[in-house]
């Protein structure tokens, strides 16, 4: 590889006179060939111009290796996730017997809630496929079905109690291993059966509906009104959004002031000491801490020592809060250190204090700067799951959070704990909340960029 | 929630504070008297006077009366329940807790429990009532001997950038205050462990397997907190990560710096730097869906026995994670060598590889090397790549096609779910944890020692 910088002379070119001298007095065709053009001098121009290009070939392959591993990751979540925003639904003719959905017979929430709504929707899929008889068919049969199905058409009921007596066409969810086979996951084996989960009669059901057009992907509302589930077709990603929304709120609440105010002290006040020395050097060495690091800081500090609540989005602001702090600070002296010290002079010239120097001229200019990097921050908070799972936001919560001390996941967190499940129609959902989150980053990186440009001044 | 409400009354009660002594300078500047500085100054000095020692007040009631109101349940039972051990009493505690907030009905409870269920609603209800107290009284105080102390002669400015200045000099401590938060958290929980297990066991034993029994006489009940395997694990994967990452990021960075337009430089190094935006959860899902198959179909097909949670997927993808923080950071460097080095070398005949290789690199050596100590400390303290694609398999093998797994996947393995805090097995987590932490700080000093050293070279 290592070319050397200087060729050593070959032997014929060694001479005691200077070596222009020496040149001028042999013949024409052996000045040509002196040791800078004969072929020797070619072949090892030519090697290293050779090394140079498959140099340049190298950078090239490295910056290809890592974009096509970006576009990789970024394909395969995008073909595997977003099929996710589509669910398979069924066509049935519903009749909404009033004896066994309404059992109080007033049509009223209270009654309805009591009503048996599995049953009318059973009943349905089986006098459409009256030849599913015997209890193995049967429950083949009823496992097109979600379990959740029941209770979605419950709310549309309490919704619109006309219903109430009538037969009509209702669009029910089908369960997750029915959608597989839709959005052709499952591939047919030879036997009929399809993906190891649906066998030869539950496929030619199903081929019989699609036929009929009484099975279609609609959009899936529930992917972004519901919690967790056990099911895959009954997942929603509101529980995540809205922790991690609550999680974010608390840690900018307290990042962003004291990332700030530690920024403008050490920037415009500290004097150089060894009291200030520490604290620079502990910013710098803080930011460089894993994040699990700060997770089991939480659980020691937060959890056993003042007894804060477990899975709580509070405890988990307060972690990340520390943890961006360091990036804050160091992204907002930055901004205070792009403002230019005519600004400082302008202001003194005019009789300010010091504090009213910084307050009035330098902190108002630095200030878009601070809010990029804090929504840097933020959005690297955002991705961070393992300080979370030390401090108990790992846990199966159905209903969406109410508020910072009630139990919470986050979303980065819940797409961790559905990345755990086997099942196939989790890997599709776990890919679509992936791309909730990378949608969230790529929106907060853009305000990030958009606010840089706007105020961004050159001075 | 009274705290939050609390915290409202006292928000209201600073806004009047600061009505209430700006409304006092303006009266006495209308009464032709020209007080020493501007109203708002005395509006901000009654509204601080007021509400810092009443917010301080709150955030201490905050943080101690949970721990203070069980001290004094624990003292207020009968002395057969007092002297239970730890553990067994603060599962008493918790089942008072949970009764006193009705989640568990009070009338199947001893006696003596239900009178520590009321002795528990009656402190709280004290504690509540003293923390209004107080507070309020702080705050009204504050505001009274605030507003008295408006006067034409009073230097309100001063006094206000004086109490500004301490604040942010304490918010600036935050940061220090957190780093020992860390280390003494670390070093409380592991020398709890270390009472149980010496630290030569931990250091240099060869068998790691925390299931200590659940009773004394079960077998194993021990447990084998040897954490020689997983610091080989923890190396070996941090090795292929770096074994990835080092010659795509250095030389995606030459590339970058030497011979790529500027314009397409500045479209290629946001796209690179997204790499290390997306969160770590994700590249954890991508390592255990797509790349750990993939390496072992690759394995199979050419006869060799791949583990389905080999060391080589979850290093492999960790390594794409880290290509940024190698090539950005040697991509500043590279661009921080003085130009006079890169045209004496052309000068001399060498191409651009040449000079890049023999003179650019070498120059810009320490930087490197500090950025490669960083990308390798990252990786060490890497968690959720590991915990979704290496597993739990604590096998002492430098062999990449192995399942082995690291400090971070046992730290979240141990404390992720219920955990009994005296127990050797949940303490261990926090020796883990000291044991990463002074590892990561280290190198961390390290690069930092080299990249100074390395700046004085050219300025």
């Amino acid at each position: 590889m290592m070319q050397p910088l200087h060729a050593p002379p070959n032997e014929a070119g060694v001479s005691a006179l200077p070596r222009r001298v020496a040149e001028s007095m042999m013949p024409t065709e052996e000045r040509i060939g002196s040791r800078h053009t004969d072929a020797a001098a070619e072949a090892r121009l030519r090697a290293r111009y050779a090394a140079q290009r498959r140099f340049k070939a190298y950078g090239v392959l490295a910056i290809g290796v890592a974009i096509g591993a970006l576009l990789w990751l970024l394909i395969t979540l995008l073909s595997n996730g977003v099929t996710a925003f589509v669910q398979t639904n069924l066509r049935l003719a519903i009749t909404f017997d009033p004896a066994v959905v309404d059992p109080q017979g007033n049509q009223s929430p209270e009654s309805l809630a009591q009503g048996d709504f599995g049953r009318v929707i059973r009943d349905a899929l089986r006098q459409r496929f009256p030849d599913a008889q015997g209890r193995v068919a049967v429950r083949n049969l009823l496992a097109l079905l979600s379990s959740g199905a029941e209770f979605e058409l419950r709310d549309r009921v309490i919704a619109d109690p006309s219903m109430i007596g009538t037969t009509q066409p209702v669009w029910v969810l089908a369960s997750s291993d029915v959608d597989m086979f839709r959005k052709g996951f499952f591939e047919k084996a030879a036997d009929g059966g399809a993906g190891g989960r649906l066998n030869a009669q539950q496929v030619a059901w199903i081929e019989e509906l699609a036929a009929s057009g009484d099975l279609a992907l609609q959009w899936n509302r529930l992917f972004f009104k519901a919690g967790d589930s056990r099911d895959p077709e009954l997942v929603g990603v509101l529980g995540g959004v809205l922790g991690s929304f609550f999680t974010l709120f608390v840690c900018l609440v307290l990042a962003f002031p004291f990332g700030v105010a530690a920024a403008i002290y050490l920037e415009e006040f500290a004097p150089k000491n060894r009291f200030t020395d520490i604290i620079e050097v502990n910013i710098n060495n803080l930011a460089a801490v894993p994040s699990i690091i700060f997770g089991l800081l939480g659980l020691a500090v937060f959890l056993n020592f003042f007894g804060m609540p477990r899975s709580a989005p509070l405890v988990g602001g307060i972690v990340l809060a520390l943890m961006s702090l360091p990036t804050i600070i160091i992204a907002s002296r930055a901004a205070l250190r792009a403002v230019p010290p005519s600004i400082r002079e302008a202001a003194y010239g005019l009789g300010a204090s010091k504090m009213q120097v910084v307050l009035h001229h330098v902190l108002p200019l630095g200030l878009p700067g601070m809010l990029t990097g804090s929504i840097i921050a933020m959005a690297q908070a955002l991705g961070e799951t393992a300080p979370l799972l030390m401090i108990g936001m790992v846990a199966f919560i159905v209903d969406i959070p109410q508020g910072l001390t009630s139990s919470a996941t986050a979303l980065p967190v819940q797409i961790f704990m559905w990345a755990d499940n086997p099942e196939r129609g989790f890997v599709e959902k776990t890919s679509a909340a992936i791309i909730v989150l990378l949608a969230f980053l790529l929106t907060m990186n853009a305000i990030a960029i958009f606010l840089r440009k706007k105020f961004e001044r050159r001075w | 929630m009274t705290a939050g409400v609390l915290a409202l009354v006292l928000c209201v009660l600073c806004f009047a504070g600061f009505w209430l002594g700006r409304q006092e300078a303006v009266r006495i500047r209308s009464g032709g008297v020209q007080p020493h500085s501007l109203p708002s100054y005395y509006g901000s000095y009654v509204a601080l006077v007021c509400g810092i020692p009443a917010s301080l007040a709150l955030l201490i009631w905050i943080s101690a009366a949970d721990s203070l109101v069980r001290q004094f349940v624990i003292a207020g039972l009968p002395d057969h329940l007092s002297a239970l051990p730890e553990g067994d009493l603060a599962l008493l505690l918790t089942d008072v807790r949970n009764m006193a907030y009705g989640r568990v009905p009070l009338n199947t409870a001893r006696p003596e429990i239900v009178g520590a269920v009321e002795h528990y609603l009656r402190l709280g209800e004290i504690s509540r009532w003293l923390m209004w107290l107080v507070v309020l009284a702080l705050a009204i105080g504050g505001l009274l001997l605030g507003r008295r102390m408006v006067s034409a002669e009073f230097r309100a400015r001063n006094a206000v950038e004086q109490i500004l200045n301490i604040l942010l000099i304490a918010s600036s401590t935050v940061a220090v205050l957190t780093t020992i938060a860390i280390v003494l958290s670390l070093i409380f929980e592991a020398l709890r462990f270390f009472a149980k297990v010496p630290v030569t066991e931990f250091l240099f034993g060869l068998t790691w397997s925390p299931q200590t029994a659940l009773r004394a006489e079960q077998v194993g009940a021990s447990g084998a907190f040897g954490a020689v395997p997983l610091i080989t694990g923890t190396m070996l994967i941090s090795v292929i990560a770096m074994l990835v990452a080092v010659p795509t990021g250095l030389m995606a960075a030459v590339y970058m710096s030497e011979f790529m337009p500027g314009r397409l430089r500045a479209v290629v190094k946001p796209v690179l730097e997204i790499l290390a935006g997306i969160p770590t959860v994700v590249y954890g899902f991508f390592a255990a869906l797509t790349v750990a198959p993939l390496v072992r179909d690759a394995g199979m097909a050419i006869g060799l026995n791949v583990a389905s949670q080999s060391a080589l997927a979850a290093g492999v993808v960790m390594g794409i994670m880290i290509i940024p923080f190698v090539s950005s950071l040697s991509d500043d460097v590279l661009n921080a060598v003085p130009n006079s080095l890169r045209e004496g070398s052309y000068g001399l005949g060498a191409t651009q590889a040449e000079t890049i290789k023999l003179v650019l690199l070498p120059a810009a050596l320490p930087g490197i090397v500090a950025s490669v100590i960083l990308a390798f400390s990252r990786a060490l303290g890497e968690t959720m790549i590991v915990v979704m694609a290496a597993g739990l398999a604590a096998n002492i093998t430098i062999n990449p096609l192995d399942a082995v797994t690291t400090v971070t996947v046992h730290i979240a393995a141990l404390l992720v779910g219920d955990q009994e805090f005296d127990s050797a097995k949940t303490l261990s987590a926090f020796a883990l944890g000291l044991l990463l932490f002074v590892v990561t700080l280290t190198l961390n000093v390290i690069a930092q020692r080299v990249v100074k050293k390395y700046r004085e070279q050219y300025e």
